[in-house]
């Protein structure tokens, strides 16, 4: 029973953690490259790198947070309007080749040791360095809290029934979501959307029940940088919900699957598939910057791979969805950690050792992103009619 | 659906007189000079490799009437149409190849800006976007929609009334092609016949002055065919240009205005369906490209034979069109 | 027609359980055959709560052994290590901070300079930092002519070259072949290595012997792959998009399973160290000189193959047009079966080539060159194999000599990609590819 609620703690610490939020934002930028416009982003990890960078060697050298946000963004849509110019009039996977490439230089550029005063070559920027204004913002003050002080505890002093029936109805409610939302009219009309809303914050409030999680309040780590990194996320879910409902959505759908078809009806397909490289880098770069705050800037941990994990988040949660990439990204972090521990707890050690329950996690997840796109290739909240792959 | 909407308006040309009297009075040659021309093209080259796949010296298009492009399989008619509408570049690019629609020169002008300028196609094999409603499909072909600006986009209130508009017009297409009650279905759930009527609809969104159709018969059920054609002529009937490719001349004599006829790469003959039919220089056109075929002399200029032409052509476009969709993407 | 679909699916799930289950059960027959394999060395191994400091110490004329070398914490405890036979050395640091390395001189050989005797590194948990101490042999000159660099860095940069294009030409091949951009080629040339280490290193089989069931190994994974994966996908209709995220999940699947089963480390092929020789100018093992010998004669022979054999022609007939090559009754699976055994073996070849000559293999060195195939690929023209040789010629040689001609050497790997995207500027069906309407 410990050992379980010490697993699940595990995963909604994860889950909540800020890093899973920049890169769920990161994920809503590559949304709408690859899920609403079809375009092969395969360097989105280069545009979030480019970010933090801004963003951590602005405030490094001096200047205000504002002035390194934007330095930030700057970057990200340089580098958009630079790769897409040349590739987005060439075949889809020409853009791939270059955006990969194009990261990769970043991080090559990055780690060059001629650049050590500005990017710190490898070995980063440590966070100490560009933390201090984020977090002099905080309001939260200093000190500890748990989210909510009633929990799991406090009834029947935390007996298995109490936490058993707990996560059981735990599950019924996010199982109830998913097919709120899979029926498409999650939100149509105000009893439907107050329901969901209710569903929502109840669910929320029972996993903080369930799975108390004591932060520090501002600090390194705390619960200010998940609050501010969680509120973007909703923001941008948001920004990327109101544009992709628009004539400007409906156009990226059309260049999905068709462009030549789209540019036969008078629209500027270059123009509009450069919009969206921009808009999905600039959300990359958000996410970058998030990512960073709890921690440094380390150019070797935004590479492929990473990109590669927003893919699988992508397809995971269901790409050209509103709310697929956040799902999809607090899943595939908690669930690798709950692979991790699982593995870690229950498989003796000269089978599989500390280490390994960490590559471990991520065999499995590359043989998750397989079997989604093979299988389920819409992800959990996609419309499989909707979704295909015509890049 | 009130009559009102479904009946077009009648424009001058629903006149078989007015007609008559925009395609006779000039001597029928190949390049002939048009009365009124709304498309103007000359010395238009494109070569693949060696081999010329287009060389047009002169060729204009008389406004308001239905002008059928036709030629055998090969002839460059659909390459012509790509060139024409900026979705290919002339091999001739800056080497006096010229072309002009309605006044405006339009030879370096991209494929989205031809479209805007009155010019809209359709494509052979269709190109209906099938992952996305019939609604969206027809809303996609509106122009100058506020909402398709990125910023304007986010803010309903910019594009709420304009979109309406749009999709009052969209129903009202709809509904003459008889696709309303399929709306809110998946293109891609649609008949091959039902798709190159929407293609066509959402070309209409627009309110092209001249829609191109490449092959809009291709494919077709031969019911669907009459009421395709019967739509192209109340296209004209309205006051619209229409330029559509074909290879099959039987289909071309009934609705078509003024037929030219490509082979090879060259413009061959011009003048009405009837005449350019007995025109050896079309005969030798389609025979040449079909050695083994043996017609006889007048054999050819019957129904049978010609129909008999048209699906040994067709069976070969067939082969080719799964040939070009089996190279993947383009 | 439903029930065949039924039927596809089920051999698809099938398939695809067969491959999965052998991915999650390879780290643990890994872990069986190679028993001792963590056994073996005493090095460093970086874990979260420590760092590791590393280096060798040598000249130009070789390793240095039985050094000694004094290292100091910062609260000033001192702490002496010695370098191995191979002139290695390493020290493990409990704590984060600022160590100094300093050589002893009076325990290394006589008539040797020390040019960099000194070194600080600050230490980091989890990751091995270099210390670089640099002796020299007392006549050591510093200016070798750049001439004679420009020699030695184009051997260098063929040897690369010729490597990348053993791989790159199974890439070309199946792209070409299949439409399909393949992330896990870069794993297969690390399996090569890897097999390497366990066949010929940990059981002893003989180099040649060894090397020669390494290619078939790896061969034999191709055709594994392509009968319980990619043929079945293909079957079903997968989309190209959704095919490629399909092999990024494999790479990511197969770079954890390599971590997973020999560790972060990096393994060799051979345990002793190559003998070196010079010609003229040039340095380069004698391992080099066969590896480079071996590579050309293979793709030698794959050339004649696809050029002058049936099945080479088949092959290049399914690459221009597979539908008309289906028509004209070429067996396009058995083609595409053939390449993708053809493909992984030579990628394996080149994996275990790699290893012998860069001295090493890691988890992760595949995905360090994958980057480097798609450029050779794309750069000679998607799907044209010979283009693809051409391309990783080039890319072999940019590499190796960017930083002769004055680029920083951290940015070698930078140029030949930005080479990449300025050659698609103005040439994008690469250099030997043919044009086409585009766009």
């Amino acid at each position: 029973m410990d050992t379980i609620q010490f697993i699940l703690n595990g995963m909604m610490r994860e889950a909540l953690s800020p890093q899973t939020a920049a890169v769920a934002i990161a994920v809503i930028g590559l949304n709408i490259h690859f899920g609403f416009t079809g375009l092969l982003n395969m360097g989105q990890s280069g545009f979030m790198l480019l970010g933090a960078y801004g963003f951590a060697i602005s405030i490094w050298h001096g200047l205000p947070m504002i002035v390194g946000v934007l330095f930030g963004f700057g970057a990200a849509f340089i580098f958009a309007l630079v790769l897409g110019a040349p590739t987005l009039k060439l075949r889809g996977d020409y853009l791939a080749i270059v955006t990969i490439s194009a990261a990769e230089i970043i991080r090559y550029v990055g780690r060059s040791a001629l650049l050590v005063d500005f990017t710190g070559s490898a070995q980063g920027i440590p966070g100490s360095q560009y933390r201090t204004p984020f977090a002099n913002l905080s309001f939260f003050g200093s000190g500890q809290f748990t989210l909510i002080p009633f929990n799991y505890t406090d009834v029947a002093d935390g007996a298995a029934w109490v936490r058993i029936i707990g996560w059981l109805v735990a599950i019924a409610v996010i199982v109830l979501i998913v097919l709120r939302f899979r029926s498409g009219g999650a939100f149509r009309g105000i009893a439907q959307a107050a329901g969901m809303v209710g569903l929502l914050v109840f669910g929320l409030l029972l996993l903080f029940f369930l799975f108390p999680v004591p932060q520090q309040s501002t600090g390194v780590n705390g619960w200010w940088v998940r609050f501010v990194a969680w509120i973007l996320v909703a923001v941008s879910t948001l920004v990327v919900y109101l544009l992709v409902r628009s004539p400007w959505g409906r156009l990226l759908r059309g260049i999905r699957e068709d462009e030549d078809a789209v540019r036969s009806l008078g629209k500027n397909v270059f123009s509009i598939k450069m919009q969206a490289l921009i808009i999905g880098g600039l959300f990359g770069a958000l996410g970058g910057i998030v990512y960073v705050l709890p921690a440094s800037v380390q150019p070797d941990s935004m590479g492929r791979s990473l990109t590669f994990f927003c893919y699988t988040a992508l397809l995971l949660g269901g790409a050209a969805t509103i709310f697929g990439p956040v799902l999809g990204s607090v899943l595939f972090f908690a669930a690798r950690i709950g692979i991790k521990y699982t593995a870690a707890a229950y498989v003796p050690d000269s089978i599989m050792n500390n280490q390994q329950t960490e590559q471990f996690s991520y065999i499995v997840v590359g043989v998750a992103l397989m079997l989604i796109v093979i299988f389920r290739p819409q992800g959990i909240l996609g419309n499989k009619r909707e979704l295909r792959f015509n890049v | 659906m009130s009559d009102h909407m479904t009946q077009p308006a009648v424009g001058a040309m629903a006149d078989p007189a007015a007609r008559l009297a925009l395609t006779s009075g000039f001597e029928a040659t190949p390049g002939a000079t048009k009365p009124d021309a709304i498309l103007r093209v000359d010395n238009i080259v494109r070569q693949f490799g060696g081999m010329t796949a287009v060389d047009v010296q002169h060729l204009e298009v008389q406004r308001g009437l239905i002008t059928a492009l036709i030629g055998p399989n090969g002839a460059g008619k659909t390459t012509f149409f790509n060139l024409i509408t900026g979705f290919d570049k002339p091999t001739t690019a800056g080497k006096g190849a010229h072309w002009e629609f309605d006044g405006r020169t339009i030879d370096k002008t991209s494929a989205s800006s031809v479209a805007r300028s009155g010019m809209v196609r359709t494509f052979q094999l269709t190109k209906a976007l099938s992952a996305m409603t019939v609604i969206d499909n027809m809303m996609l072909g509106a122009q100058d929609q506020a909402g398709e600006n990125l910023f304007k986009s986010m803010f309903r209130g910019t594009w709420g009334k304009q979109e309406k508009e749009n999709e009052a017009k969209a129903d009202e297409l709809l509904a003459r092609f008889k696709l309303l009650e399929k709306k809110h279905d998946y293109a891609g759930s649609l008949s091959g016949g039902q798709r190159k009527l929407l293609e066509m609809a959402r070309a209409l969104m627009s309110d092209p002055k001249m829609i191109m159709l490449d092959e809009p018969m291709a494919g077709v059920n031969p019911a669907l065919t009459q009421s395709l054609l019967g739509h192209i002529q109340n296209l004209r009937d309205e006051g619209m240009t229409v330029l559509f490719v074909e290879h099959d001349m039987h289909v071309v004599r009934h609705i078509s205005d003024w037929v030219a006829v490509m082979a090879e790469g060259r413009l061959v003959a011009e003048g009405s369906a009837d005449t350019v039919m007995s025109d050896p220089a079309v005969i030798d056109a389609y025979l040449g490209a079909h050695h083994d075929t043996d017609l006889g002399d007048d054999a050819l200029l019957t129904d049978e034979a010609l129909e008999e032409l048209a699906e040994e052509v067709a069976a070969e476009d067939a082969v080719r069109q799964a040939e070009e969709e089996a190279e993947g993407p383009k | 027609m439903k029930s065949r679909h039924v039927v596809r699916e089920r051999s698809v799930a099938r398939g695809v359980a067969g491959l999965i289950l052998a991915l999650l059960l390879a780290p643990v027959l890994a872990m069986i055959s190679s028993g001792a394999a963590n056994a073996v060395d005493t090095l460093c191994l970086p874990s979260p709560d420590k760092g590791c400091i590393a280096g060798t110490i040598r000249t130009e004329d070789g390793p240095l052994a039985d050094v000694k070398l004094t290292i100091t914490d910062e609260a000033g405890t001192a702490t002496e290590v010695t370098t191995s036979d191979t002139g290695k050395w390493n020290f493990q640091a409990d704590t984060e901070g600022t160590y100094v390395v300093k050589v002893d001189e009076s325990s290394l050989p006589k008539d040797l300079d020390v040019a960099t005797g000194t070194v600080t590194v600050v230490t980091k948990f989890g990751v091995t930092k270099p210390g670089l101490l640099t002796i020299r042999t007392a006549n050591y000159s510093d200016s070798t002519s750049k001439a004679d660099e420009l020699v030695q860095s184009t051997v260098n940069g063929l040897r690369l070259g010729l490597l990348l294009a053993l791989a790159s030409v199974g890439l070309s091949l199946i792209y070409g072949t299949t439409g399909l951009s393949n992330f896990a080629h870069a794993e297969q040339v690390t399996l090569g290595g890897i097999l390497g280490y366990f066949l010929i290193n940990q059981h002893g089989l003989g180099l040649w012997f060894g090397g020669l069931v390494v290619v078939l190994l790896c061969a034999f994974t191709g055709w594994f792959q392509d009968r319980v994966l990619w043929q079945p996908l293909r079957r079903r209709g997968l989309g190209l998009t959704q095919m490629m995220i399909v092999t990024i999940g494999l790479s990511l699947a197969l770079q954890y399973v390599y971590q997973y089963t020999v560790g972060a480390r990096t393994v060799r092929v051979v345990q002793d160290n190559p003998s070196v020789r010079s010609i003229g100018p040039v340095t380069i093992t004698n391992q080099s000189i066969v590896a480079m010998v071996i590579s050309v004669i293979v793709l030698a022979a794959v050339g004649y193959a696809l050029l002058r054999t049936r099945i080479g022609r088949a092959t290049r007939a399914v690459s221009d047009n597979p539908a008309l090559a289906s028509a004209s009754g070429i067996d396009t699976d058995r083609v595409i079966r053939l390449v993708w055994i053809v493909a992984m073996g030579l990628a394996g070849l080149s994996g275990l080539l790699y290893a012998l000559v860069t001295n090493g293999i890691k988890w992760d060195s595949g995905l360090q060159i994958l980057l480097l195939l798609f450029a050779a690929v794309t750069l000679g023209g998607l799907g044209t194999a010979f283009g693809a040789l051409v391309g990783a010629i080039v890319i072999g040689l940019v590499v190796e000599l960017s930083p002769v001609l004055g680029m920083p050497g951290d940015f070698k790997y930078a140029t030949a990609l930005l080479i990449l995207i300025l050659l698609l500027l103005v040439r994008p069906q690469g250099l030997l590819g043919k044009p086409q309407r585009i766009g």
